[in-house]
């Protein structure tokens, strides 16, 4: 198995505004993300490379109901996110934009700077040195239709679609 | 055979979804009464995706918009999307358009589009602020709103009802504004568990309407989903002043042996102003904790903040003083509507005479919006609902919550004040 995700581990209560600074919401997308976290970790947006992972502890993405706080993590690369628990409108914007967040009890046991392997659908989480995979809580089916899709936007597309063919 | 004893939630939801009964952690399609939208996370956003989908509103009765975010628009992004946003609104033929009103909150309601027993979306995080009348409102972002708009309906798992009673009676200089904070003290950012969060009790149904807004807003910073209070005469009153008929509002109310996720009690009458420290909401404790902390900024704004009913607490502190030197007072009242009634009354006087600035009707620096935001090293006491690090402007500024009482005190302090200091009713 290649353990190419490097793991960004933060803390409990990241909040909407140090993910997307309230200033750049106007911005285009690239400059906004280049302030993603900036506040809590100043060289996370350089640093962070396509493939990573962000894990983290309680109420991740509290706050804001922006949906530039997925955003810029996915344009910067990120590809899914552990946490203990989302904030519940954060957790709802990411299916939609179709990035994969799990939940996992075990959230403590990871380690910043940590390389993984995560698969989504049964979401086992191997660390490099780990025996055993860390568990999280698989994605609902409802919701995991969303994500393969893509996103809600491709997922309405083609139920339209569907619909027009019926 | 008697009924299933239901919570508020599971009634609204029901409705919602044209079925008798809806049971906690199911997931089921609703269908959506109102959608509002404002000019941050609405057309802008919105529109690029129904041009994909090759859909139109799929109800212009339906959508609400309202301008509060990049307003006034302060560059030329800003100024671009208002122009977007009006251009929307007239080619989608929506006639509930609230431009420059003020803070989509406290319009939504003023104007008359809130009322028992519906089912409302916001594309807006303090959405929650609706469910002050008895209306299942919640929430969501740019994408899931734009689904909402092609299609009137949206997924939602059926919470669980978490029960928050306040017994007994508010004392004098203390509001909706320390109970949330001590709430938020209590059970964290994330103690309402994205389920439904239900005020009742002798205190929360003496409460204004305005007061329970405040109460139901900050629902968002307990991370419920929604933060419901039973509607009642004064939720009729309310409505009736606005032409409209609240209906039956006997039947949105939780069942009394309902099952119920938690029930948390907390007394009224021995709650004391409270102030949240930086940089969270749940770092809150009496006002005594704070008192040496001096202050560069007083805040009074916000849709949590600076509605008719806030303006009238923080006035009546700043009757009885003068502005600290060296702090600089800024009030932002919530709504057109409400700022001319205050002005009415004599309040907007009180605070020009007290050296304030004026802001416009709009989220301003609460959002991390304007020409105001806080400067480096800025310390700030606020009527706002977040104090995250950065939010309302620079990462080195420091914003303590309280509420319009205790920022009018502090005001004139110079210092994180007591308003009890002040003594004495308005």
């Amino acid at each position: 198995m290649v353990m190419s995700a490097r793991i960004w581990k933060f803390g409990d209560d990241i909040d909407t505004d140090v993910l997307a600074p309230g200033r750049y919401m106007t911005a285009p997308i690239a400059t906004l993300a280049a302030h993603c976290l900036e506040n809590v970790r100043p060289e996370f947006a350089a640093s962070v490379k396509q493939g990573d992972i962000v894990a983290a502890g309680a109420n991740f993405g509290a706050g804001s109901s922006r949906e530039q706080a997925v955003e810029a993590l996915k344009y910067l690369g990120v590809v899914a996110i552990v946490a203990k628990s989302f904030a519940g409108i954060f957790y709802r914007n990411a299916i939609n934009l179709g990035l994969p967040v799990l939940e996992c009890a075990e959230a403590d046991l990871l380690a910043d700077g940590s390389m993984a392997s995560l698969d989504i659908g049964s979401g086992k989480l191997q660390i490099a040195g780990h025996a055993e995979p860390v568990e999280c809580t698989p994605i609902p089916d409802f919701l995991m239709a969303i994500i393969a899709d893509g996103g809600l936007v491709t997922h309405l597309e083609k139920r339209f679609a569907g619909e027009t063919a019926s | 055979m008697t009924a299933k004893p239901l919570t508020l939630a599971q009634k609204l939801i029901a409705k919602a979804c044209g079925r008798e009964v809806v049971n906690p952690s199911e997931i089921v399609i609703a269908r959506v009464d109102l959608a509002m939208v404002h000019d941050s996370g609405g057309p802008r956003r919105v529109k690029p995706i129904l041009d994909r989908l090759g859909r139109k509103v799929w109800d212009r009765a339906r959508v609400v918009v309202i301008t509060d975010h990049l307003v006034p628009a302060a560059d030329d992004q800003s100024r671009a999307i208002q122009t977007l946003t009006r251009d929307w609104v007239a080619s989608e033929g929506i006639d509930a358009f609230h431009d420059q009103m003020g803070i989509c909150h406290v319009v939504l309601p003023e104007q008359g589009h809130l009322k028992p027993g519906m089912f409302v979306v916001g594309g807006d995080s303090h959405s929650p602020t609706g469910g002050a009348f008895g209306a299942y409102m919640f929430g969501i972002g740019a994408t899931e709103m734009a689904g909402v708009l092609a299609t009137g309906e949206i997924w939602l798992k059926v919470p669980e009802t978490i029960l928050i009673e306040w017994i007994g009676r508010l004392s004098e200089m203390v509001s909706a504004k320390d109970m949330m904070l001590r709430l938020c003290g209590e059970l964290g950012l994330d103690g309402g568990k994205y389920q439904a969060v239900e005020y009742a009790g002798s205190a929360i149904s003496a409460l204004s309407m305005q007061e329970r807004m405040t109460l139901a807003n900050m629902t968002a910073e307990l991370g419920g989903q929604v933060g419901l209070v039973a509607p009642d005469n004064i939720t009729a009153d309310y409505l009736h002043e606005r032409g409209i008929d609240a209906g039956d509002t006997g039947q949105w109310r939780t069942d009394a042996d309902a099952p119920v996720m938690a029930r948390h009690t907390f007394d009224a009458g021995s709650l004391e102003p409270q102030v949240a420290a930086p940089h969270s909401p749940a770092n809150a404790g009496p006002v005594g904790n704070y008192e040496s902390i001096p202050v560069d900024v007083a805040y009074i704004g916000a849709c949590t903040g600076a509605k008719l009913e806030d303006l009238r607490m923080a006035a009546s502190v700043l009757r009885k003083g003068r502005l600290a030197p060296n702090v600089k007072l800024m009030v932002a009242p919530a709504s057109r509507h409400d700022q001319k009634t205050a002005a009415e009354e004599g309040i907007m006087s009180v605070f020009e005479n007290a050296g304030a600035e004026i802001l416009p009707n709009a989220c301003g620096i609460c959002a991390g919006y304007g020409s105001s935001r806080l400067g480096e090293n800025i310390r700030c006491i606020s009527t706002t609902a977040r104090n995250f690090r950065g939010r309302m402007g620079a990462a080195s500024s420091s914003v303590y919550l309280a509420s319009p009482y205790t920022v009018a005190a502090s005001a004139i302090a110079g210092r994180i004040a007591d308003p009890r200091e002040f003594g004495g009713s308005m």
